[in-house]
Formats: C-alpha cells, structure tokens, sequence
C-alpha cells in the first residue's frame, strides 16, 4: 500500500468498532430497568450535594502549561535525533544547547515554586 | 475522483462542520471536543499529504497537549460563568455577507493562479523526510537560529506563564 | 518465498490472487486485504487479552500467597470466560445527568487508543501491521487519544469522584509523558531512526547496555503512562473509589479493564522492542519469522510480569510525591542522560562498536553514580533540617 496512514485508518474504524459491537451484545442481552435511586450518581450512599461541577485547584493548569512547552521542545528534538548519526559535532551541540536553554526554564519554575503541590 | 480526493472531501466536511459545532455549542466542554474533532481532520489531511510527521505532530501537541490545557482552563471556570447572552446580533448578516464576499475573492484569485493546479513532485523513493527535517533544523546555512530562536521563544512562554501565576504582590 | 519465510505476503499475495480472479480491482482487493489482515490482528489481540485477565488474577493472587481463579476449566483457565458472560448480562446503567452520547463513546475510544498500538507492534521480521518512519511518536500520540477518553469519562459521568480521577489521572499522564518522550529520544539516536522496526534491526547491541539508565526510566514512566501502582491514584479506591470509571458497569467497565490490561502488555512489547532487542534473542531469531514472534511474545508478556510484580509489591505514592517525583528527579535527569548520550556518541562516532558501547554504558553508571550522590546529599540536608529545630524544643521542656 502506497500510503501507510491509510492503514492506520483502517486500523481506527475497525478499532472503534471491536468495541462498539461489544457494547452492542451487551445492549441486546443485558436487562435494562432504570429506576431514579439505581440511576442516582453514586457517592458511597450518601445523598450528593451540589454541582458535580467542582472548582478544581488552579495547580493543574500550571503543570499543563509547563508540559506543553516541554511537549513542544521534545517535537522538535526528533528530527535532530532522528538525524543524529550524520550530523557533524558542532549541530549535536545546537541541540543540547537547545535543550540547556529549555532546562533553564524548568530551573526558574522550580525556583518559584512552581513544581510545589500546595 | 479518485478514492483519495473522496476521503479528503470527507475530512473537509469533518473539519468544517467541527468547527462549526465549536463556535455555536454552548458547553464549553462540547466546544473543547469538537475542536479537537476539528483538529484530528486536520491531522488526518496531513496523513493523506503523505506528512506523517507533522500528522502525528499535530495529533501529540494540539490534541495531547493544547486542548487538555483548553480543558483544564474550562474546568476552573465555574458553570455559573457560562455565556447566556444570545449568540447573534443585529450585524450578524453583514459579518455572513462580508464572509461570503472574502471567500469568494480568495476562491476567484487561487483558482487564476497556475500554482493553485499543479501536483506536487513525487517524493523520490528512499527519502527519509524526518531526517532530512532535523539536517535543515542544525545546519547554519539552513534554520539553526529559527531553531535556537524557538527554544528561547518556549523558555519565554514558561518564564511568562509561571511570573503571572505566582506573582501575587 | 513460502510460508515459512514470509507468513503474511504469502498469505495477502495467495488472497489478492484469489480476489483478482473474481475480477476484483487491484486497489479494492488491497484495501479488503488490509481489513482482513487488521481483523486478524484485533482479534488476536483480544484474544489475548482474555488470556490476560487470567494471567493477571492467577499472579497477582500468587503475589498475595493465595491460589487464584481454580474452579473453572484446569487452573481455572476459562474464568474469564465466565467474566465476560457476567459482564454481559450486567445491567448496564446510565446515571442521571451524564452526557450520554460522551458517556458512551469514552470506553470505545479508551480501548482503541490502545488496539492502535498494535498497528506497529513488530512481532517479526516480517510480522507486523505497518512500518511507520514516525513510529515512536505515534505511540505517544496513541497515548494522547487515551488520555482524552479519560477526560471524556471522567467529565461525561456527573460524578464528583469521577472528575476528579480524571483530572488527576491526566495531570499524572501529561506529567510523565516528558520523561517517557525523552527516553524515546535515546533509542531514536542510537538507531538514527523513529521506526519501530529500524530500532529492532539496529539492536546488534541491546539498548539495555547502551543506555541502561534510559530504560529504567522508559519503564517507570511507562507504570505511570498506565496508571497502574505504585501510579494508581486515578483509581485509589480508599480516596475516590474508583476514579474515572466509577459510574460505568456491566460491558462499559468491561472496555476499560480490558484496555489497561492490554495496555499493560503492549508496554511491555514496546520496553522490549526499544531496549531489549524485539524479536531479538542471540541469532535465535534466524530460524524464522514463527520463531521470532513467539521471542517477541515471550518478552513481552515478562516485562507485562514486571510491571505486575511493581504493581503488587510497591504501594501507591502521594499526588504531590507524584509530581515532585517527576519534575524535580525524573524529568532533569532524562534530559542531562540525553545531552550526555548523545555528546558520548558523538565523540565515540569513529570508534568501533564495543567502544561505543562500552563508552555510553560507562557514561550511564557516571550519571546514575551522581544521581544516587546527589541524592545522599539532599537526604542528608534534610534530614539535619528536619533535626535542628527539634532540638531547642527538647531543652525548653527539660526545663
């Protein structure tokens, strides 16, 4: 095949619907009588206050920032790794340099506090 | 048409209508996902190009990293902070018109201009186009410092995020 | 070419000749072929992942100095048989308020994001779904695919235990994906390619020797990568019961146990094939592709036992020891191992291949003799921090 990712979409539907056939057996077979208290959302039996909706601590959006910039990083340095073995002394020293830059960066979050679950 | 052009129309109608679907939903949380239905066409467009690697790209940093990081942002808003106001103004058939008018400009323009028709040139069989990638990113009569610039650009971005989140006096 | 040599081109060449004959387009026929051979593989997959349920629950109960599923078939073999048919019959129930169409599609999506790993998978030389120039990165973004399933679970469920088990879990996967994505850069360097197969083909020297430290820290962040102990806190059933799939039931949770536990196995295929040499064994493999794949299976389900001995014998750490662990230990020391990985190789690039070796395996045992050093020392600095204040307060009660 001339196109290796048209495999791999073929690869997606026939992975997406191994599981949904399953899913479909079980709609066939499995009883299905919903009742309000079997329905209700489970919290270890007791009556469920509120939203489910919960203010969620502002940590999780600075680890996510700080993951993307080293995601991006990391996408970059593929090409350099893949090319590693032809390139001369001085380019492997651009991409550590590259990545000395970046290290510099998870030193200043660290310093801040950025990296403390409080 | 060939069975190509077809599944590409098809990923066009997936990107267009997702994206659609982004800006009219009023759940947040359903606008994070259609824009990454939106943003898994575009992955998938790329995979049709034969780029495999800016395919998979796409797919590790735009759905893997940017719209988790959407999520989380829509995450630590609360619901009372949702948009009810009514999603169309008074101007919003001028907005439709001026749209309309672009569109067809650009379609009018590419479709005169001789490089809009023509195929691109076969990939010679053998060539690792990743590697060839990461020769171009180092090598200093090609993108080295585009290359270092972007690792000082990313360093910028962590340094300005982490100074706004942990300057509060 | 026969059978024995080329099992899979034998079999599409036999097919597409059958196909043609009946006056079939070459293009169609390839296309039916790749669906068939895709099938093939998905079933075998989850085949063994049957298989896997029953391994898992026979090991985990020898762990604990207990027996196991033993009433069903000999040593209880076809338990999971009987696992699937209570799975069935389960009713299947829908809580108030969940976003049913999200809520449906997040176990699906959670268990493909895990079958299309096994599009790569090498299993032999010749065994093998399809050769991807981008192979590692795609696992990572196979990885991204899991992680939204997640997400979609944990939000689509109402549920107050499940949101937060998702956010934690993601937090946890989009932490250790960096140092599981620098680890991947090692292999990639030394084998100048992001192929899976080029990587195996490479291996004349297992990886394992020449970055042993790189292994170590592919498999830890490959535990955290499945959310299995000691990196369970998406489930912690003492803290938020069960996390993510906390509202599902009967074939639903079925989807999702089954994706980690293949999950698990096909990290152990991929430790093996990027560190251990693949389908590799000391010239074993040569007696052809059958042989080869069964090496490869073999490997894979030892390194799916390692990741079950860490899981039955390592309790479950902190969120905050979690992330410490990650940022402050794990992250910078895959990177200073990268930078001095591929300063080494650069440097022994003229020398044979021994030296090579010999030379990055040297430069392992400095980084991780540091490592450990600096590690001493920063126990050792707080431990007398910790001492100091006590002191005073000591003397303040004798008076």
């Amino acid at each position: 095949m001339q196109n290796p990712w048209i495999y791999i979409g073929l690869f997606i539907l026939v992975g997406m619907m191994i599981p949904a056939m399953a899913l479909m057996i079980a709609r066939l077979i499995a009883p299905r009588k919903p009742n309000p208290i079997k329905q209700s959302t489970y919290e270890c039996g007791i009556e469920t206050v509120g939203d489910s909706w919960v203010q969620f601590k502002a940590q999780y959006y600075i680890f996510a920032l700080v993951f993307l910039v080293f995601d991006v990083e990391t996408v970059f340095l593929f090409p350099w790794a893949v090319a590693f073995d032809k390139l001369p002394l001085f380019a492997a020293l651009e991409g550590i340099l590259f990545i000395l830059i970046l290290i510099s960066g998870l030193v200043y979050a660290w310093r801040k506090g950025a990296l403390e679950w409080m | 048409m060939t069975f190509l052009q077809i599944i590409f129309l098809l990923f066009a109608a997936v990107i267009l209508g997702s994206a659609l679907m982004v800006v009219t939903t009023r759940n947040m949380i359903h606008a994070a996902l259609w824009l990454i239905a939106a943003l898994f066409g575009v992955a998938a467009v790329y995979a049709l190009l034969n780029a495999g690697f800016l395919a998979v790209v796409q797919v590790v940093v735009y759905i893997g990293a940017i719209a988790i990081l959407f999520i989380f942002a829509v995450m630590l808003t609360r619901r009372e902070m949702r948009d009810k106001g009514p999603q169309l103004n008074k101007n919003w058939w001028m907005a439709a018109l001026i749209s309309v008018v672009t569109f067809g400009g650009l379609f009018g323009l590419l479709s005169n201009w001789a490089g809009f028709s023509k195929t691109a040139a076969e990939i010679p069989a053998g060539l690792d186009a990743v590697e060839q990638l990461g020769i171009a990113l180092v090598s200093p009569d090609a993108y080295v410092l585009p290359f270092e610039v972007a690792s000082i650009l990313l360093l910028a971005a962590l340094i300005g995020a982490v100074y706004v989140a942990f300057n509060k006096e | 070419m026969t059978f024995w040599t080329d099992p899979i081109n034998f079999v599409a060449d036999w097919l597409m000749g059958v196909f043609t004959g009946w006056g079939m387009a070459e293009g169609l026929a390839g296309v039916l072929i790749a669906l068939i051979g895709i099938f093939a593989l998905v079933t075998f997959a989850m085949l063994l992942d049957i298989l896997l349920v029953w391994v898992e629950r026979k090991v985990v109960a020898r762990f604990q100095d207990r027996l196991g599923p033993n009433r069903v078939g000999p040593f209880g073999i076809f338990q999971p048989f009987a696992d699937i048919v209570k799975l069935l019959i389960k009713e299947d129930i829908t809580p108030i308020g969940a976003d049913k169409i999200i809520y449906n599609l997040a176990p699906i999506f959670s268990l493909m994001s895990v079958l299309l790993l096994w599009a790569i998978l090498p299993f032999a030389p010749k065994i093998f779904g399809v050769d991807l120039n981008v192979g590692l990165l795609y696992i990572v973004a196979a990885g991204a695919i899991g992680t939204l399933s997640i997400i979609m679970a944990g939000w689509a469920s109402n549920n107050k235990y499940a949101l937060m088990g998702a956010f934690r879990t993601v937090a946890q996967m989009i932490s250790y994906e960096i140092p599981m994505v620098v680890a991947l850069l090692i292999p990639t360097l030394l084998a100048g390619t992001m192929g899976v197969n080029g990587i195996v083909e490479s291996q004349g020297i297992w990886f394992v020797v020449l970055s042993p430290l790189g292994a170590l820290i592919f498999v830890i962040s490959a535990i955290a990568e499945l959310g299995r102990s000691p990196f369970d806190l998406n489930e912690a059933e003492s803290e938020i019961v069960a996390g993510f799939h906390i509202e599902y039931t009967g074939m639903k949770f079925g989807l999702f146990y089954a994706g980690e536990l293949l999950h698990a196995f096909t990290f152990g295929g991929f430790i093996s094939v990027l560190f251990f040499g693949g389908y590799r064994f000391f010239g074993l493999e040569n007696f052809g592709p059958i042989v080869a794949a069964v090496i490869f299976l073999l490997k894979a389900l030892f390194f799916y036992w390692v990741i079950m001995w860490v899981k039955y014998t390592v309790p479950r750490v902190r969120i905050d020891h979690m992330l410490a662990f990650n940022w402050k230990f794990l992250t910078p020391l895959a990177f200073v191992l990268l930078m001095v990985t591929a300063l080494v190789s650069k440097l022994l690039a003229g020398a044979s291949a021994g030296w090579h070796a010999a030379g990055l395996f040297l430069a392992n045992v400095v980084v991780g003799w540091l490592t450990i050093e600096i590690l001493k020392a920063h126990a050792r600095r707080q431990r007398e921090r910790e001492e100091t204040p006590a002191q005073p307060a000591v003397q303040a009660a004798q008076h």
